[in-house]
């Protein structure tokens, strides 16, 4: 639909431009809001706004004070070093356990399969007040309130959904007769789940990793209940900061988190590439 | 068939069916072993948390167990006449007072009922004050210094308000979530003239509805004409779509923030353009339009890519065909076209409208007074008011409307279907 | 024999062992390395409590280390989570007298004994003298006295060079046009609008308890509701203020000193009817004895004449001693005059209000549904 098919005439060719309009519109919305803070997080004053000489390109008008502030300021250092840990843990249980499940959840003889699916997939249905609200007292009840363990248990519980969900639909495109084939060739089943399997499912794990990573990098409510300040991450950093008092340093701290999302997003566009050449070369 | 398995059966002593079937079982309840360490997990610390925190919402325990002597007594008091209870009933609760008051457990029952009879909690403080002090010979003395403490214990309603609310299990949160209120002078629940939890649904439940037909209204576009462009164009376009998905949602928050303020740059751009005097710079966030645009945007791309999944998958040819076939292009599109788009409609309408009523976040910092959910009412008893059983009843609420729809989305897409990215 | 020798041998290490660790128990404590959670306010607040108490008291014992955890907003619910797990993980908690109200009544506080546990004032005089009616009861020991109140912007054209004198000044829009920042929850709010209604600052708790003093005091917050712009973090009015945003708001009297003084805004105080209320520490219930001891011995310290008096070099609220208030001196960087900044300072303090501690326990979950309803109408 490109190029405009000859029969397209009149007002349909209003049509055809509004629309392209229309979407170019909703594409800004969705891109502007993101990006205009990087600029922002640059300015030389202590305001969320475009100040005349950041217009007028004068380099007085910027300045990496706020990037500064963050590199120097204690809090924001404990946050990177919580997220990292709480968020690099929470990624490695849930995508081993989320694997582990999808393996058996992509079997079709697997009995209750609808059942498990739910129960296992419902840390992303639940509303997340409704989690939080549910761990604050379960955690406070074993004791593990206010510690790094309860925190990557929590992040563990709502990050498995969607390892479970990526991985089980990676192995449901799976052609069962490779591993028929490859058994009547002599492999075994250590050498079928190594050569066979892992490859096959790696793609659909890493994405599944990627999203468990973003939910609990990203993932404020639950820790803000289950956790206490010493495990205070980058996020309820945030969160706090603009709730008691914006500064401009949350721009900063917000523009380097854009780059990181891009880079995640770069990731997954390599692995989706990868996949579908291999699923032509399967063809 | 069956003279074969007979004879099956005279070889080997079993049937060969019922090794089979036995095979076959096993070979199932494997496939769950891998299952199973998941599925531990999620039950202990997800699913049974959940499940005890809703159980708050009847679990009225605390009464019964610190009120030992009185509750049972008490619930053989007739409430409907005027009459006062007993003198033993003064006694035994005085009894109960000077238990409670010695391991402080009084305070809190107090606080408990204060929230369905007000006053209830200065009382219980201040008798279980004075009550470690009194000595008394019998239940008619136990009464006068009951009487001396406080006039409100000759106080039929506060009686009334105590015997209704000293079971173990209690209807009274989830009244109060749907805004009912016993009245002891009438010995009923009432509908709470000043209640807000029902208004607050509603404008949760509205405000979601609002986002969420704004989501269909800009994604549907979008994802139509991605699908029908070229995939090399289409593939870099639909980065616009994933980089507000994979970007924090607390970036984008503060975006809104910086982008809605009162000095911020949409109110700047539009003084500076002389469009609105600087006197009267517009109001954008800290009521519901914050909210609205705010979430209308993290939620739209779980608008679009439900839909552009669903329509990559609808051929060029069945509107081409359509079109040579006399119809015009709206006809053609209403009638081929758009039926063929409704179960990613379903999926994507489902999905952002069961994400948007749960949210918390977003609405705390740019909802104000007019834009917050009920989330954050449940936040504020869970963490500040400590009315943990209300908390829990409201939660239920939002957790059955949540299920019902997520049921539908089960019917329409399949969990087993759902995609990510 | 072997099997005797052997015994002696086991006895004799004990005694040694024994006799050791008598002699080391002092040295032990002395540098006894321990940990210390100390929970409060967060921002300029703890500053000032880190700079006034917890550092002096690291530099003379240096096997303490003090971790502050910002979670004092939401003390009571923790705490009651925690003895419910059982596992108490704070040593110390700064709470508003409301909250050690609660605390103490559920038991989530230790009962102090004022005299004992704590430094007598610098002029001889006991604890409990010293501190006189703001041991408000069993579990809390003042720190603070401190007020909510109000700021105004000195430099508002349409108000023709008259300043806001009264609280009934807030509530007229005629004289003095513009926005106020109110905090968002009814607890000050309804009390003084029935102030600038005329009700009598006496009355006002009982008029409140009637359904008519009740709508009275709505209807009188009615009158500015279309210009209230509403706060929930004590820093939002005084950022307000500094940004031109709004024109009177409402907040703690030590931000809007850091707004006058500090950020030197052309903002100034309004007085008339403000809230006291009273902050300080609790102990909670429940700790290991050896934590109990640090906890206490750390009381003393940050709790006597000299190092109440210290705070208000960095933060302006009034100590709670009374031998504290003639030590109160110069601010720790500006160099200015602490006193006349203080709440309790005579020429403030012509008319107060005490929070109602009681009223508000009792009515607290239906006025606050009822702002909510109000709020959103």
């Amino acid at each position: 639909m490109s190029a405009m098919p000859q029969y397209i005439q009149g007002w349909e060719k209003i049509w055809h431009y509004a629309l392209r309009v229309f979407v170019g519109l909703v594409l800004f919305y969705l891109v502007f809001p993101i990006l205009v803070i990087i600029p922002l997080s640059f300015n030389a004053s202590p305001f969320f706004t475009f100040t005349k000489e950041m217009l007028a390109f004068d380099p007085d008008g910027y300045s990496l004070e706020w990037y500064y502030d963050f590199f120097n300021d204690l809090n924001w250092q404990a946050a990177v070093k919580n997220s990292a840990i709480i968020t690099v843990s929470a990624t490695l249980l849930a995508t081993f356990l989320g694997t582990l499940a999808a393996l058996g959840l992509a079997k079709s003889y697997l009995p209750y399969r609808r059942v498990l699916m739910a129960l296992l997939i419902s840390p992303m249905i639940v509303p997340l007040i409704i989690s939080a609200a549910a761990m604050y007292f379960f955690y406070t009840n074993i004791r593990l309130q206010g510690t790094y363990l309860g925190v990557i248990l929590a992040h563990t519980a709502l990050a498995t959904p969607f390892v479970v969900i990526t991985v089980t639909a990676t192995l449901s495109g799976f052609d069962h007769s490779l591993i028929r084939a490859a058994a009547s060739l002599g492999a075994n089943s250590t050498t079928i789940f190594f050569r066979i399997i892992v490859p096959i499912i790696l793609p659909g794990v890493i994405a599944g990793a990627l999203f468990a990573f973003i939910t609990s990098f990203d993932e404020v409510v639950v820790i803000y209940f289950v956790g206490s300040y010493q495990q205070h991450t980058i996020p309820w950093q945030m969160f706090s900061g603009i709730r008691e008092r914006i500064s401009p340093t949350i721009l900063a701290v917000a523009t380097m988190l854009i780059i990181v999302s891009m880079l995640l997003l770069c990731t997954l566009e390599c692995i989706r590439r990868r996949n579908e050449r291999m699923r032509r070369g399967q063809l | 068939m069956e003279s074969v398995a007979q004879q099956e059966q005279v070889i080997d002593g079993a049937t060969l069916k019922l090794r089979f079937r036995r095979a076959e079982r096993r070979k199932r309840y494997g496939a769950l072993l891998p299952v199973l360490p998941l599925l531990l997990f999620i039950i202990i610390t997800f699913l049974f948390p959940v499940g005890e925190m809703l159980l708050r919402s009847i679990d009225n325990k605390k009464v019964p167990n610190v009120l030992q002597m009185s509750a049972p007594l008490l619930q053989q008091w007739d409430a409907s006449g005027d009459a006062l209870p007993d003198d033993a009933v003064y006694e035994a609760l005085l009894q109960d007072f000077v238990a409670g008051a010695k391991d402080k457990t009084i305070t809190a029952v107090g606080q408990r009922l204060n929230y369905e009879v007000s006053g209830v909690s200065s009382l219980f403080r201040k008798t279980a004050r004075r009550a470690k002090k009194i000595e008394w010979a019998d239940a008619a003395e136990a009464r006068e210094a009951m009487l001396k403490i406080d006039a409100k214990w000759a106080d039929v309603n506060i009686w009334r308000g105590i015997q209704r609310f000293s079971s173990a299990t209690t209807a009274g949160y989830f009244l109060a979530a749907t805004d009912y209120r016993y009245n002891p002078a009438v010995q009923e629940y009432q509908k709470n003239p000043e209640g807000i939890y029902i208004s607050l649904f509603g404008r949760t439940l509205f405000i979601s509805l609002v986002i969420t037909l704004l989501t269909l209204l800009l994604g549907y576009p979008v994802s139509f004409l991605l699908s029908n462009l070229p995939s090399k164009a289409a593939n870099l376009l639909i980065i616009f779509v994933l980089l507000p998905f994979w970007t924090s949602l607390l970036v984008r928050t503060t975006s809104w923030i910086v982008l809605l303020q009162k000095e911020g740059v949409i109110n700047d751009t539009l003084v500076a353009l002389g469009i609105v005097g600087d006197g009267n710079r517009l109001e954008i966030i800290h009521n519901q339009t914050g909210t609205i645009v705010a979430m209308t945007h993290i939620l739209l791309p779980f608008m679009i890519l439900p839909l552009y999944s669903v329509m990559k998958t609808i051929s060029p040819y069945h509107m081409r065909a359509a079109r040579s076939l006399g119809a015009n292009a709206f006809t053609a599109f209403r009638r081929v076209y758009f039926p063929q788009t409704i179960p990613g409609i379903g999926a994507g309408v489902i999905l952002v409208f069961i994400l948007a009523i749960g949210y918390y976040i977003t609405p705390e910092l740019v909802g104000g007074a007019e834009g917050t959910f009920i989330s954050n009412r449940i936040a504020y008893h869970v963490r500040s008011s400590l009315n943990w059983g209300l908390a829990a009843a409201l939660g239920a609420m939002l957790l059955v409307v949540v299920l019902v729809l997520y049921w539908c989305y089960d019917k329409i897409v399949g969990v087993d279907n759902m995609k990510l990215g | 024999m072997k099997l005797m020798k052997n015994k002696t041998k086991l006895t004799t290490i004990t005694a040694v062992l024994v006799a050791g660790s008598l002699l080391a128990q002092p040295l032990v404590n002395a540098a006894e390395n321990i940990d210390l959670t100390i929970v409060s306010w967060g921002g300029a607040y703890t500053t000032s409590q880190q700079k006034a108490y917890h550092e002096p008291y690291m530099e003379k014992n240096s096997g303490v280390k003090i971790t502050n955890d910002d979670s004092s907003n939401e003390a009571v619910a923790r705490l009651r989570a925690m003895k419910e797990a059982g596992n108490v993980t704070w040593d110390l908690v700064d709470v508003v007298a409301a909250d050690a109200l609660r605390l103490c009544d559920e038991g989530l506080a230790r009962e102090m004994d004022f005299d004992k546990e704590l430094a007598k004032g610098n002029d001889g005089s006991s604890a409990t003298k010293d501190f006189g009616d703001l041991l408000v009861n069993e579990c809390f020991i003042p720190q603070i006295v401190y007020s909510t109140t109000f700021g105004y912007r000195t430099d508002v054209p349409e108000w023709n060079g008259a300043q806001p004198t009264s609280i009934k000044d807030v509530f007229d829009l005629k004289k003095f046009p513009g926005k106020r920042s109110l905090e968002k929850r009814p607890v000050n709010n309804l009390e003084w609008a029935l102030l600038a209604d005329g009700v009598p600052a006496d009355k006002i708790y009982d008029v409140l308890s009637t359904e008519a003093g009740v709508k009275q005091a709505f209807a009188k917050l009615d009158t500015i509701k279309d210009d209230v712009i509403w706060w929930s973090a004590g820093a939002d009015t005084p950022q307000r203020l500094a940004d031109g945003q709004v024109v009177i708001g409402s907040t703690y009297n030590g931000r809007l000193f850091s707004v006058i003084e500090e950020e030197k805004q052309p903002v100034a105080m309004l007085w008339d009817w403000q809230v006291f209320d009273l902050d300080g520490w609790i102990v909670p219930a429940g700790l290991s004895a050896d934590r109990e001891a640090a906890v206490l011995d750390y009381l003393k310290f940050a709790t006597d004449t000299q190092r109440l008096a210290d705070q208000a070099k960095y933060i302006s609220y009034g100590p709670a001693r009374k031998s504290s208030a003639p030590l109160v001196g110069k601010h720790a960087t500006l160099g200015i005059d602490m006193a006349p900044h203080m709440p309790t300072d005579p020429k403030n303090a012509k008319t107060t209000l005490l929070y109602n501690f009681e009223w508000w326990a009792d009515n607290r979950d239906e006025m606050d549904q009822r702002f909510q309803a109000w709020l959103s109408q």
